[in-house]
């Protein structure tokens, strides 16, 4: 999938509203976003696919009912990306200072 | 009705039936899925179930659907924390679809259950498991080893 995708899709506070909303409550209808949002029922359609091409969003038919899920598999990709492989020296530091200090304790009599 | 579900799509670079064994075969599953394996003949209608690497039985089920490599549906029940077992068997449903260079896989996960804990529990896992499967695909490594 294409980061720039991603990033562009997330670069927009409206549709990282519908992400926060779809993470609340999944798999709604378009009509079910748009309820209490200033948005007119085309923005939020035009946001979705945007959502949806980026891959953040996944689609689901029920009967002829059109839902909504938040997909946060590109997300957790760019987590893994940029910042867990930043944390692995880091644990790797404490696991060997841990491994260094318990060499050193004194043996129990 | 109650309903409790979640739909996770991940596309990657690999042929249906590479991505179906990785799915299925222990080899690969103890690789990117964090140690478990899992023991099914992979027929309709037979048991399925999911092992911890020290043998406990995780999840436990049944193959409801299995066409291979295009789609399986799995009822799907925890077996080994109480609160979740007690909600009975959720439903998982896998599909595998050509696109181009890659397959698209969706997962989808559901049960007839209202805020279920079951499916919180299951949704936590998959993005890093589907993120370690993807990589283990394409690079022939996976990112992480431990949960």
């Amino acid at each position: 999938m294409d980061d720039d995708l991603v990033f562009k899709a997330l670069a927009d506070g409206s549709r990282r509203l519908l992400l926060d909303r779809l993470h609340r409550k999944n798999g709604q209808t378009l009509s079910d976003l748009c309820q209490g949002l200033e948005m007119s029922r085309q923005a939020v359609a035009k946001h979705l696919v945007l959502l949806e091409e980026a891959n953040l969003v996944a689609v689901q038919w029920s009967g002829r009912e059109k839902l909504h899920f938040i997909n946060p598999v590109p997300i957790n990709e760019i987590a893994e990306r940029w910042i867990v492989k930043f944390e692995q020296p880091r644990l790797r530091a404490l696991s060997a200072l841990k491994g260094a200090l318990e060499k050193a304790k004194p043996p129990k009599n | 009705m109650p309903h409790s579900q979640f739909v996770y799509v991940t596309f990657i670079r690999t042929t249906p039936e590479k991505l179906w064994a990785a799915l299925t075969e222990r080899e690969f599953t103890e690789q990117y899925w964090f140690g478990v394996h899992q023991e099914s003949d992979w027929q309709p209608g037979s048991a399925w179930k999911m092992i911890f690497r020290d043998g406990r039985v995780a999840d436990a089920g049944e193959i409801v659907e299995i066409d291979r490599p295009r789609r399986m549906v799995l009822k799907w029940r925890n077996e080994f924390r109480p609160e979740l077992k007690a909600e009975g068997y959720s439903r998982c449903v896998m599909e595998l679809e050509p696109m181009g260079e890659t397959v698209k896989l969706t997962i989808s996960h559901s049960i007839e259950k209202d805020q279920s804990q079951m499916i919180e529990a299951v949704s936590g896992g998959w993005p890093r498991i589907l993120s370690n499967l993807k990589s283990l695909l394409e690079t022939g490594k996976v990112l992480m080893t431990e949960k």
